[in-house]
């Protein structure tokens, strides 16, 4: 199993003649993605690469007999990408994967809010999507399906990522030494994101394949200490297994400077990279000091 | 991006917020007459981006303009924290009853603004929370519906404030957390807001931050308050290196690359990508008791030129013989395209590619075509099975070595 995707999820891609996306249409439907239309405003009747474009989701829709599709990857500008996502959400899809980043935080917390009252769900922003190893991809995670193959092979191991490069590096690293991953999801760099850890947390623990749980965290925000919490109320059965990069910025030195994504930015005495690792220690999860030494903290606590 | 008190006291004004009756000036001469037309004793304040003015000497009493004119003159010249002022705030000086806190910050959690309220301000509101929690009011509102002043209410009422100070203070802190969402702020707060004795609220500083990512919207603020669009307002000014850097981004759209290099004193020279894997790097240098000389992230997809302007940028640096170029496995930026880009560096500085850069290790996209040439100059790389840490550690024994 997985979670969030499986087999037979279809989705659109709203603003799907972009450059960037096309390359992500192709690169999704090479590796058995399900990718049910496309959506940019004036440019009704074109294709890319076999998929219809309309000019709104209602269209759509309407071509495909009234079935809503499951999904929609996002792909517009910054400017736009709010009406996009209420698009979405108001024609009832469910699962919405915000590729664009620089997006202002109000615009994010809106789309947030109504996908909270709609049910829908928001990955993202500023990320790379999500992927099932051998079953299908959401975004651009894993580039061409063959360098996706390369290094996603189905496994025990669920990922979440701050950073879209380094959701494929662990992953690789994972199917290097065997273990494989379940679903990993790059859910975004920028400082409000629609899914965090810790609200992904129950799918893991209800998805069977899943038996551990890889994280890769920066400095910025409270989303480890809230997986630290989450872990604390719950009963879980899944182990973790964090990461934590930019540990250089704690240097008295790069104070106040972000790196990276936009979500580093320090804002708060929790924020820092040693504060992390001290709430996520305390809450029995191990934070490895190297990529390669993940393989190995995974298994010391299957 | 963060905003000057002078112009945070202007944004709180504008929103109907009542402020002591303040002039701004750039010379000694301005704050002299500003003294004169307030008429009483006043304090002058540096307009620095920095936190500790008062502690560095940036905030002086004055009892005559001749004073304010005196003490102007000392604080124009005073640099904070590495920060020159931009001018001085000229404040009539108040006869505060009491101070109190209003904010308002993001709560990633939530995902929703939060506003904060104290009748314990004018000092560090963290501390305030820490020590007496029951004087701190919180409340989130919502980004879809309107926000309505009981919200407010409701806040300052949590920590006890009632009578005719709660009737006052509450449109007050209704008002910051609408400008918070109009002009997209990610930090609002005024501190203090006084009480004075004849029971008016006065803000008597306010405190904002401007998201960088709302500026292309926030065009009309920025206009009113004189801000340039080009205007960048970094932590630090940008040094040569950063300059360069921008310059050679800015001169090809495609790919992105950034340098920084405030902050990093070292010797190993970083061509490194690209968010994530830029982080995890640095780190992986240092973990290794290698010196970074800068930061760089490299990006989707340069062109040869941009990856060679970087390369040449961090290899003409000061005390740079070699550099590391590493990256998390790519999948949109292609291996080729940034080996074609490094070894022109090399070539270009007359320098032997072999020699210069210490290890590449980008794994990925068009990585057979990129080891192939990487071969050819006899420059050492790996793929995949290595890891960014060991690669990490071999540029690093590289670069002591050659040191030694």
């Amino acid at each position: 199993m997985s979670i969030l995707i499986n087999e037979d999820t279809t989705f659109i891609v709203q603003g799907i003649t972009g450059r960037e996306a096309v390359n992500l249409t192709r690169e999704c439907l090479d590796y058995g993605s399900k990718i049910v239309g496309g959506v940019t405003p004036g440019r009704k009747g074109r294709e890319v690469h076999g998929v219809p474009v309309f000019d709104t989701i209602d269209q759509l829709i309407d071509h495909n007999g009234g079935a809503v599709p499951d999904g929609s990857v996002v792909t517009v500008p910054p400017g736009f990408t709010k009406d996009a996502v209420f698009e979405a959400i108001e024609s009832g899809i469910g699962l919405i994967v915000i590729v664009t980043e620089r997006i202002p935080r109000r615009d994010v917390a809106q789309m947030v809010e109504l996908a909270n009252l709609r049910g829908a769900r928001i990955i993202g922003p500023n990320c790379l999507g999500l992927v099932v190893p051998g079953v299908a991809k959401m975004g651009g995670i894993g580039g061409p399906a063959r360098n996706t193959e390369q290094a996603y092979q189905p496994g025990q191991v669920g990922v979440m990522s701050r950073s879209g490069g380094m959701t494929t590096e662990i992953s690789s690293t994972l199917t290097a030494a065997g273990l494989g991953v379940s679903t990993a999801v790059s859910i975004g760099g920028d400082a409000i994101i629609g899914s965090t850890y810790a609200e992904l947390m129950p799918l893991f623990e209800a998805d069977e394949q899943t038996e551990a749980i890889v994280i890769y965290t920066e400095p910025g925000g409270r989303m480890e200490a809230q997986l630290a919490e989450w872990v604390a109320d719950n009963d879980s059965r899944l182990p973790i297994v964090a990461f934590m990069a930019g540990r250089f910025m704690d240097d008295e030195e790069m104070k106040g400077m972000s790196f990276g994504h936009a979500g580093t930015i320090v804002e708060g005495k929790e924020d820092t990279a040693s504060e992390k690792i001290l709430r996520l220690e305390a809450a029995g999860i191990p934070v490895v000091e190297r990529i390669d030494e993940i393989p190995d903290a995974v298994k010391a606590k299957l | 991006m963060r905003l000057f008190e002078f112009e945070s006291r202007q944004i709180v004004k504008d929103a109907g917020i009542p402020v002591t009756n303040y002039g701004y000036a750039l010379s000694a001469e301005e704050a002299r007459s500003a003294a004169a037309e307030i008429g009483g004793p006043v304090v002058i304040k540096s307009q620095v981006l920095t936190g500790g003015r008062m502690k560095a000497g940036g905030v002086k009493f004055a009892d005559t303009p001749e004073e304010a004119a005196a003490h102007a003159a000392e604080i124009l010249e005073l640099e904070i924290g590495g920060h020159m002022p931009r001018g001085v705030l000229v404040d009539p000086k108040a006869e505060v009853e009491q101070e109190y806190y209003a904010g308002i910050v993001w709560d990633g959690t939530r995902k929703q603004p939060m506003m904060l309220f104290s009748d314990m301000g004018g000092i560090d509101i963290e501390e305030v929370a820490e020590q007496h929690p029951d004087h701190v009011g919180r409340g989130h509102f919502s980004n879809l519906l309107p926000f309505s002043d009981f919200q407010a209410k409701q806040v300052i009422a949590q920590t006890g404030v009632t009578g005719s100070e709660l009737n006052r203070a509450t449109p007050i802190l209704a008002a910051l957390a609408r400008l918070f969402q109009t002009c997209d702020m990610t930090l609002a707060e005024i501190n203090p807001l006084a009480r004075l004795s004849d029971g008016r609220f006065v803000a008597l500083d306010a405190h904002m931050d401007l998201e960088d990512e709302a500026r292309p919207r926030q065009k009309a603020l920025m206009a009113q308050l004189g801000i340039p669009a080009e205007e960048q307002r970094e932590a630090h000014e940008a040094t040569p290196f950063e300059t360069a850097v921008t310059a050679i981004d800015s001169a090809d759209h495609r790919g992105v690359i950034q340098g920084k290099d405030a902050g990093f004193h070292g010797n190993i020279g970083l061509v490194i990508g690209a968010g994530g894997g830029s982080l995890t790097l640095t780190d992986a240098v240092r973990s290794q008791g290698g010196k970074p000389a800068n930061y760089s992230e490299i990006g989707g997809n340069p062109s040869v030129a941009k990856a060679c302007g970087l390369a040449k940028a961090v290899l003409e640096k000061d005390g740079v013989e070699k550099i590391a170029v590493m990256m998390s496995i790519v999948s949109n930026t292609r291996v080729d395209i940034v080996a074609r880009g490094v070894i022109k560096a090399c070539l270009d500085l007359g320098k032997d590619p072999g020699e210069t850069i210490a290890i590449f290790r980008i794994p990925g996209a068009w990585e057979e075509e990129g080891f192939k040439i990487l071969d050819h100059y006899g420059v050492e790389y790996c793929d995949r099975s290595v890891s960014m840490h060991e690669a990490a550690r071999r540029a690093v024994e590289k670069v002591q070595g050659a040191a030694a």
